[in-house]
């Protein structure tokens, strides 16, 4: 049962980061328009080099 | 629509000085012609794709002094950051010519940022609470199969640990609305939700505490996790609605001419105050209560009484906010502006109407009365029971109570209804229709008459001629030619008409617009007009019509009807197949009401309705028992909107018509009113199921938690399989 020291605080970070990550998505209102980002990524302008 | 009468008066305060009521002042001129950031916000209704997005965003772009335009799909808008001076209206016509429909939205009117901050807010608690929920899980699982002693005390530990912050952030919105509700006196749902969750999770740290072998937490983050997705489709709901509604409402960018000194500068209406002259072009509508005092013109005042016939205009006529000027520009001096018009003066009235439909009570209202105390009389009779069975162990009652009370958590009720409507109103929505009350609902699928209103709901208020097939072929070129010169709606019904017939128009030379009453011109060597009755020497007729005169011949009458709208006939069809009692009622004369109830098929009309007697026909077919769905866009329909037991009005009604009614049409078309009654019984039955299916695993479970066999797993089950059940069976609507 020793490896449960291991374990549980990894399982527990790793979930951490995801919520983490959920926040942060939330913050930079990634869920305002949904429809347009599921279009946005058909769009071709930005494929050679990111948006300055 | 309170939204903006606030801001209308709160602007009208910012400039009411005792000076500035004398006239316009240049204080208030300068203010608004004053330079700023451009924040511009335009709708974008055909916008769909990808290449959407980009076109409209590069060709923004490429508009000198805009600095970023940001298209948003999902509420097919854009919004544009600006120099100032940058004005809408040049950006507007930018995207027509390269095929993109848009329309300047007012800024002020939307309250987008407002509305996600809530929407943000309960998302971050699903979030939250899904993070717990799936941790606790985990653990949760090894103690279910079987961990034992110090390893179980240890889980439930760690459980404890992220399960009483995530309760205590998660759960504030349900602790928060049931606080409200007990020092209301009230016994709402989201009680024993508090008391479920606050109860499961001390009882489960005193458990805890002492080695017991059971702890709820997962129940009770699963709970929150549960309830708070119910919460959010629920507000998602209202909140598309709202955000479409203000929409419309920001729509009507609502902007007067002002006259000062003679020169034109344009402000919005909220500044006009009494005494101001305004000019009002061919077109536009009348911005505020006033009198001609220069100019010939006629009015349409269909939207306001609901007659079809135009109405001249002249100096000393008196004008009514909302009424359409057609044919020359006028000059009106304010009689009353804003608050004090008469259209606000009418939306006053229906928000006194309004407010008694809002005593409404819902479906899960009713049930959430009937439910709440009893599952706080199980919960409690539990406790009770179990401690006189167990000679007094409170430890083993509380346990039990709580489990009874976990069990019977409304988690399908609270999901239940909140999915049936989100999943209903979805479906309107793709099919052109915006629900704007939660009930609206539940009350059209009770709706057994249907009144409709005629002008503008039943037509599209655009004239059509009737009986051009009499006219000789020279005739016919010669009104043609006639009609093209000019912008009178009756004018450019007969031009488009004749052009689908093939008319070649005739060479008619000096053509010249007589505001206020026709077009004259000169062919071959004769006079010739096309104008009002009086004007040409023709006898006014009851029916819409314009008059030909060509030389010294008797004058050619031209008649008009309104062109029906498209979906009408079908609309009317569905309802009475469905077996409604169907109802015309119109201001407008009675040969025209009596045409169209015919042509529809529907025996109940009632012609030269007053506002007040539509009002009271709504009130007595209530008397009767019936339960009323009134459709009509004008202002005169308002008080019978607001009267009836649900409401319809078209997007292009008036603002004060659409505040009045519970349901917007949002495209031109008719017939989606008769599937929405369909839809809406459809939903009524899926909510009175999804009710059932909790029921019977209430019916289930409760026995088995009473008797104190109920384990976290089984609650855990239970949980998450009616709530799913519900969830799918809110998506089988078609």
């Amino acid at each position: 049962m020793d490896v449960l020291v291991y374990l549980i605080p990894a399982s527990l970070l790793l979930g951490g980061v995801g919520l983490v990550a959920f926040i942060w998505t939330l913050r930079h209102r990634q869920y305002d328009d949904p429809k347009g980002d599921a279009e946005r990524i058909l769009n071709t302008e930005w494929d050679d080099h990111p948006k300055p | 629509m309170s939204a903006i009468v606030e801001q209308e008066d709160m602007r009208m305060q910012a400039s009411a000085c005792p000076a500035c009521i004398a006239g316009p002042s240049a204080e208030r001129l300068a203010a608004a012609a004053a330079p700023r950031d451009a924040r511009l916000m335009l709708s974008l209704p055909t916008a769909h794709c990808a290449v959407c997005i980009t076109d409209v965003e590069r060709e923004l772009a490429r508009q000198p002094g805009v600095r970023s335009a940001r298209v948003n799909l999902t509420l097919k808008r854009v919004s544009v950051d600006a120099d100032p001076g940058v004005e809408a209206a040049d950006l507007v016509e930018r995207l027509a010519q390269i095929g993109y429909e848009a329309h300047e939205l007012d800024p002020d009117v939307l309250s987008a940022t407002e509305a996600d901050k809530r929407g943000r807010d309960i998302l971050m608690r699903i979030g939250v609470s899904g993070f717990a929920m799936m941790n606790i899980m985990l653990l949760s699982v090894a103690v279910w199969s079987g961990a034992q002693d110090a390893t179980r005390d240890l889980f439930h530990w760690i459980s404890a640990a992220i399960a009483l912050p995530t309760v205590a952030f998660a759960g504030k919105p349900f602790f928060v609305s049931a606080w409200g509700s007990l020092r209301g006196g009230r016994l709402g749902m989201d009680v024993p939700i508090s008391l479920a969750i606050i109860l499961a999770s001390l009882i489960s740290v005193y458990e805890t505490a002492h080695s017991g072998r059971h702890a709820y937490f997962d129940a009770a983050v699963m709970l929150t996790f549960f309830l708070l997705i119910g919460r959010y489709l629920d507000y998602r709901t209202r909140a598309v609605a709202r955000s479409a509604a203000e929409e419309l409402a920001a729509l009507e960018v609502p902007r007067a001419q002002l006259l000062s000194d003679g020169v034109e500068v344009t402000v919005p209406i909220g500044t006009l105050v009494p005494g101001d002259l305004i000019r009002i072009r061919p077109g536009a509508r009348v911005p505020a209560d006033g009198e001609v005092v220069a100019g010939n013109s006629e009015t349409d005042r269909s939207l306001l009484t609901g007659e079809s016939l135009p109405v001249w205009a002249g100096p000393g006529a008196v004008l009514s906010t909302g009424e359409v000027n057609l044919t020359g520009p006028l000059t009106l001096r304010v009689a009353a502006a804003g608050r004090a018009s008469s259209l606000h003066r009418m939306a006053d009235l229906v928000a006194a109407a309004e407010s008694a439909k809002n005593r409404y009570t819902s479906l899960a209202e009713r049930a959430a009365a009937a439910y709440a105390p009893l599952v706080h009389v199980a919960a409690f009779a539990a406790f009770l029971g179990w401690l006189k069975v167990s000679g007094g162990d409170v430890r083993l009652a509380l346990n039990i109570a709580a489990s009874v009370l976990i069990i019977t958590c409304p988690c399908a009720l609270g999901l239940a209804v909140p999915a049936v409507v989100t999943s209903a109103s979805g479906k309107l929505f793709r099919k052109g229709m915006l629900i704007k009350d939660g009930t609206a609902l539940e009350r059209l699928a009770e709706v057994d008459t249907v009144l409709f209103d005629k002008t503008g709901t039943l037509t599209m208020g655009a004239p059509e001629p009737q009986n051009l097939t009499d006219l000789a072929q020279d005739d016919l070129a010669v009104a043609a030619a006639l009609a093209e010169a000019s912008a009178h709606p009756l004018a450019l019904a007969l031009a488009e008409a004749t052009r689908a017939m093939g008319v070649q128009a005739a060479t008619v030379g000096g053509l010249r617009e007589v505001p206020g009453f026709g077009i004259e011109g000169e062919w071959q060597g004769q006079r010739v007009r096309l104008g009002r009755a009086d004007w040409v020497g023709a006898h006014p007729g009851e029916v819409t019509a314009t008059h030909l005169q060509i030389g010294d011949r008797a004058p050619l009458t031209i008649g008009f009807a309104d062109r029906l709208r498209p979906g009408a006939e079908a609309a009317v069809a569905g309802f009475l197949a469905a077996g409604k009692e169907v109802h015309l009622v119109s201001g407008d004369t009675s040969g025209a009401v009596l045409a169209l109830a015919t042509r529809l098929g529907i025996t109940h009309w009632h012609a030269g309705a007053l506002p007040a007697q539509k009002a009271a026909l709504v009130a007595k077919l209530a008397a009767g028992g019936a339960h009323v769905l009134m459709v009509g866009d004008g202002l005169n329909d308002t008080a019978a909107l607001a009267g009836a037991h649900v409401s319809i009005s078209p997007a292009s009604a008036l603002d004060a018509a659409r505040t009045a009614s519970d349901i917007v049409l949002l495209g031109a078309d008719l017939a989606p009113v008769a599937d929405a009654v369909r839809l809406a019984v459809q939903a009524r039955r899926r909510i009175k199921q999804n009710f059932a299916i909790s029921l019977i695993y209430n019916a289930v479970a409760v026995p088995i938690a009473l008797l104190g066999f109920a384990t976290p797993l089984a609650a855990a089950l239970a949980m998450s399989l009616s709530s799913v059940t519900v969830s799918l069976n809110s998506l089988r609507l078609k």
